[in-house]
């Protein structure tokens, strides 16, 4: 077990280093960083000043290892556009689109499996059927259109909910949280189904496919044949045979979530790490590009890590194969 | 004579299909007393396993149970409601499956599986459930299982899984296994030990057995009475002694001389000549018949009704000529 994790913990780090190359040669490929920081009057020798100043004239493999050793630390060098460590923007804004991002992930676990089991047990029933067709919406339309629907049924006609931002946050530490105040949750309601209707609708077709297939099997058929109770045999013994894969994908796309949370982010102005990453793009600002880039990689790279390590535990086949394999 | 444990009359299960209703169970009727293990054989398709679930009442649509009735100790059980049903699998019927590799829940240990079977049918504490879960393990021949009550599925051989699917059949004090190819999926070396245990367990607790299985060597060594299904019916049932050394029924003569004998008389086994019809085609009158060494008209339009023949009971019309011999 410590050799399996110790092993993946490995490949990890192999991963988050290819990474921080890509995101290191993008500042090679997005033009030359100094005339992005001066204005067009800046005379040759100040450019070559600044450009000794920040070290680009050194060999690039000196300046990768710089980048990777400050990367590691969490140093991503200062933005154009604002003139503040990287670091801190992001740092800043980590915490909007987290809370939208889990948020939004409850959302899309709660209501898929619930509606994935319903539409596997009672395949006939009319809601079923319902569940089916608005699943097909979730995962054909565009989130930024169901966004702007959602703005203009619920702001917009209805005014029930707010179209943009966070609402009034509170602070505590470094974190900035919505959750606490009623602006705060009513602002996280659209943006957070907005960004898990996409999810809730994959989770929902799993657990409805996995279940359909898991109640064919002969254990479960076996359970019937023990006498055991509906509800035992759908929830204690199918739910539970259906949750290993749909703990993967969930996992896995809590890394897209916050991947795409670009879009939603963007639609509903959210001060999250999305947006700054739009900015960012519009204005060409390189640092934060590329450490958006390592930060959503890292969190891909961990949430792996985390659903490798959780499926041992809920699939005791795998605890054994593992430790096999010292 | 006491009142049979099961006792199945004229059961018919038929399936919906594309193509029409095919019926897979025409008529079927037998008995099992206490503490009597009934062996059912037949080919693949005959009828064996869909016999077997509709008597725990676990025929899957399209397939449903469309007439005759089955008794559980002089109740009748086909027409119970579902929760009522629920509460005699398990308690009263217990059913062992055939491939003991796929029977339990490959993330639960087994002995929660266990204990969860015990106290879904008898009202008893978790400690209770789980020192009575141990003794059932020890009781169907699992060594050190107060340790092994906690193992995972995954970490027992398929024989030892099988002797935990038969615990878990037996948990509950039932009247009647179902066992629906207990040893198919076993090694031969360990289809022998399964079998003696499931024997012994008959014995000890006075428990019926219905052993379906293709395997004639399995219900010679087991079975008191045995019954050859063909098609969906009963050709012939009887004490398996009578069967085996006698058989009446054409289709049972030709089984039994498919047997082939440690003597090794270098005689060639009999092969009947074809293969079973399938549902969707079984012939009329007899539905041996086309297979049928001895058929004359009558077998092409009439279907034969079983016919007492000493304690065996045959649906052949080439007995119903002759005067039965126990006939006063």
């Amino acid at each position: 077990m410590l050799a399996f994790t110790l092993r993946r913990a490995i490949q990890a780090v192999g991963v988050m280093v290819a990474v921080g190359i890509i995101a290191f040669s993008m500042f090679r490929f997005a033009g030359d960083p100094v005339s992005q920081m001066v204005s067009i009057d800046t005379s040759g020798a100040e450019r070559e000043a600044i450009r000794k100043t920040l070290g680009l004239d050194d060999p690039v493999i000196v300046q990768f290892g710089r980048y990777i050793n400050n990367a590691a630390r969490f140093r991503f060098g200062t933005s154009y556009q604002f003139r503040q460590p990287v670091t801190n923007l992001l740092m800043e804004r980590m915490p909007a689109t987290l809370e939208l991002a889990i948020c939004a992930t409850i959302f899309a676990m709660v209501f898929g499996i619930l509606m994935g089991v319903y539409s596997a047990l009672r395949r006939d029933t009319w809601l079923a059927h319902l569940f089916q067709a608005i699943s097909l919406i979730g995962i054909s339309l565009p989130t930024f259109l169901i966004g702007i629907l959602l703005i203009y049924l619920f702001s917009v006609t209805l005014g029930w909910l707010p179209s943009f931002g966070r609402g009034e946050v509170v602070r505590i530490g470094w974190w900035t949280t919505g959750l606490l105040t009623l602006s705060g949750l009513k602002a996280l309601i659209m943006p957070s189904i907005t960004l898990g209707l996409f999810q809730m609708t994959l989770i929902m077709r799993l657990v409805r496919a996995e279940m359909l297939e898991v109640m064919r099997t002969d254990y479960i058929r076996f359970a019937r044949a023990r006498g055991l109770t509906t509800r035992a045999i759908h929830f204690g013994h199918a739910l539970r045979n259906t949750l290993v894969p749909v703990i993967t994908v969930a996992g896995l796309q809590f890394g897209s979530v916050i991947a795409f949370a670009i879009i939603t982010e963007t639609v509903f102005q959210w001060p999250g790490m999305g947006l700054l990453f739009v900015q960012a793009v519009q204005n060409v600002d390189i640092p934060i590009m590329a450490a958006y880039l390592m930060m959503v990689s890292l969190i891909f790279v961990t949430i792996n890590f985390v659903v490798d390590i959780l499926y041992t535990i809920v699939d005791p086949r795998l605890r054994s194969t593992v430790s096999r394999a010292h | 004579m006491t009142e049979p444990v099961l006792s199945v009359r004229n059961l018919q299960v038929e399936f919906a299909s594309r193509r029409g209703t095919l019926r897979a169970i025409d008529g079927v009727s037998f008995d099992i007393a206490k503490g009597e293990v009934l062996g059912v054989v037949g080919e693949s398709g005959a009828g064996k396993s869909v016999t077997g679930l509709s008597v725990i009442g676990l025929i899957d649509p399209p397939g449903r149970i469309a007439g005759g009735e089955i008794y559980l100790a002089g109740r009748r059980i086909d027409n119970l409601p579902p929760e009522e049903m629920r509460r005699v699998r398990g308690k009263r019927i217990g059913m062992i499956f055939q491939d003991p590799l796929t029977s339990l829940n490959p993330l639960y240990r087994i002995g929660d599986q266990i204990v969860e079977t015990i106290r879904t049918h008898l009202n008893l504490s978790e400690q209770a459930a789980r020192r009575r879960a141990i003794d059932l393990l020890a009781e169907v021949g699992i060594p050190a299982p107060e340790k092994r009550i906690d193992g995972y599925p995954h970490e027992f051989s398929g024989g030892m899984r099988q002797r935990v699917v038969i615990a878990l059949a037996i948990c509950a004090e039932p009247e009647l296994i179902i066992a629906d190819e207990p040893t198919t999926a076993l090694d031969v070396s360990v289809q022998a030990q399964i079998i003696s245990l499931i024997k012994r367990l008959g014995r000890d607790h006075g428990t019926a057995v219905m052993l379906v299985t293709h395997d004639m060597g399995v219900i010679a060594e087991t079975s008191d009475r045995v019954a050859v299904m063909y098609a969906g019916r009963v050709a012939e049932i009887g004490p398996v002694q009578d069967v085996v050394k006698n058989p009446l029924h054409p289709y049972a003569k030709g089984l039994m001389g498919a047997i082939p004998t440690l003597a090794g008389d270098d005689k060639r086994l009999v092969q009947i000549p074809g293969s079973m019809p399938r549902l969707s085609a079984i012939p009329r009158g007899c539905s041996f018949n086309p297979r049928c060494a001895f058929a004359f008209d009558r077998c092409r339009v009439e279907r034969p009704e079983p016919l007492a023949r000493g304690a065996q009971s045959v649906a052949c019309h080439l007995y119903d000529s002759v005067p039965a011999e126990s006939a006063a």
